[in-house]
């Protein structure tokens, strides 16, 4: 088995072992994270399969822009938390 | 005796529902009253053994049901899911069905449309339909997010909630941050280079309307945490988005709608082709790319800002 084989079967080992650790998680900022580094694994292999421009995108949308949204949406949900408990 | 009451029901001599009605007539008792004749009830009927364990025994039933239902059904999916991956060409094999089409693209692609990209040549020229509906996905997106969280006059918070975001937002702004300044006065440029180097370069690089436009508009998100949302959104208004994703909606689906009607087969085109590898190249597929880009760009700042705070730009 050359090089280039092993560090594709690496990358989805890695790749389903993020994929699990999303749903086994807890906390939803390192869920969040997690999603990221996924998106990120995912870009890589993208360009191992010779489609750079979905990697182009994947690095854009889902480690950048769908993990900035998460965050935010996490922050909204932080702060409804935070005044329901103030109000009670 | 329900029989009787049908037929009377039929004959039209009375009317079923009046005892439901008079049931259901709420009392005159004012509202705090009723909540707490409620509680009373509640906590009467939950003190009783009898009931407790009832409930406790339903649950446990339900939550067996539960587990039950909740695994079959996922071996059931991932069941499915595995027998269709078995029916998927292998890892990285040719897919015997569609060899035909692929050779097609391969072959006559640069001569047909102009593009050395064969990506941007199949998605904004021989699928060009494809991608329009795809863009006004994304628009269809920024609506529904418009609807769900957009702050306007008739739906304000009230003072008190308005002060607390107002703490929020100036807690969470970055832009008193030293670092994250002098970092995105150091990227900005560059990234704004880059990103429409990848949206201009479509047709003859990796790249284009989508790729690049999610990088502008992750350049837009990166210079908004940290030079406060408010500057960006004096130049970047809710009417400047509304109108750039207008025009850019419009003139693809002027350019690419009557697909629908003729087929996959366009129409020809009279927009010259150029030398294959220069800038302006590819006939209509430069056009459409800076119109998917503008699109995308507009839809994620507009994703970004409604998620903040509620409104694209300052005024609303």
């Amino acid at each position: 088995m050359d090089l280039s084989a092993t560090f594709r079967i690496i990358l989805l080992v890695l790749l389903v072992i993020c994929a699990i650790a999303v749903n086994l998680t807890k906390n939803l900022l390192q869920a969040v994270i997690i999603f990221m580094s996924y998106s990120s694994i995912m870009c890589i292999l993208w360009i191992l399969m010779e489609s750079p421009d979905l990697a182009i995108t994947e690095a854009a949308v889902g480690a950048g822009i769908s993990g900035t949204l998460f965050l935010l949406t996490l922050r909204r949900i932080r702060k409804e938390d935070d005044k329901d408990g103030d109000q009670e | 005796m329900i029989k009787d009451y049908f037929d009377h029901w039929l004959d039209g001599e009375c009317d079923p529902t009046r005892d439901i009605y008079e049931i259901a007539r709420v009392p005159d008792a004012s509202r705090s009253e009723l909540k707490d004749m409620a509680r009373k009830s509640r906590e009467e009927i939950a003190s009783r053994d009898t009931t407790r364990s009832a409930i406790s025994a339903q649950k446990k039933g339900f939550y067996a049901i539960y587990t039950i239902v909740a695994i079959v059904s996922c071996i059931a999916l991932i069941g499915v899911l595995l027998y269709s991956v078995s029916l998927l060409p292998q890892y990285g094999r040719v897919n015997p069905r569609a060899a035909a089409v692929v050779e097609r693209y391969i072959e006559d692609g640069v001569a047909e449309t102009g593009a050395i990209n064969i990506v941007s040549g199949i998605i904004l020229d021989y699928r060009a339909f494809d991608t329009l509906g795809e863009s006004h996905v994304l628009f269809t997106a920024l609506l529904c997010v418009m609807v769900l969280l957009r702050m306007d006059s008739k739906n304000m918070r009230n003072k008190k909630e308005d002060y607390a975001l107002m703490m929020h937002e100036n807690f969470f702004d970055l832009s008193h941050d030293g670092i994250i300044r002098t970092v995105a006065k150091v990227l900005l440029p560059s990234l704004l280079v880059f990103g429409a180097y990848v949206l201009l370069n479509g047709q003859n690089s990796p790249g284009g309307g989508f790729s690049g436009g999610s990088i502008l508009g992750a350049t837009l998100i990166i210079a908004a945490s940290s030079f406060g949302l408010s500057r960006i959104g004096n130049v970047f208004t809710r009417r400047a988005s509304e109108c750039a994703t207008f025009i850019s909606l419009s003139f693809y689906s002027f350019a690419k709608g009557y697909v629908f009607f003729t087929g996959a087969n366009g129409l020809e085109n009279h927009i010259p082709k150029g030398t294959p590898g220069a800038i302006l190249s590819g006939g209509l597929i430069l056009p459409l790319d800076i119109a998917v880009g503008i699109v995308v760009t507009c839809t994620m700042f507009g994703f970004y800002s409604l998620f903040r705070k509620g409104m694209i730009g300052n005024d609303n």
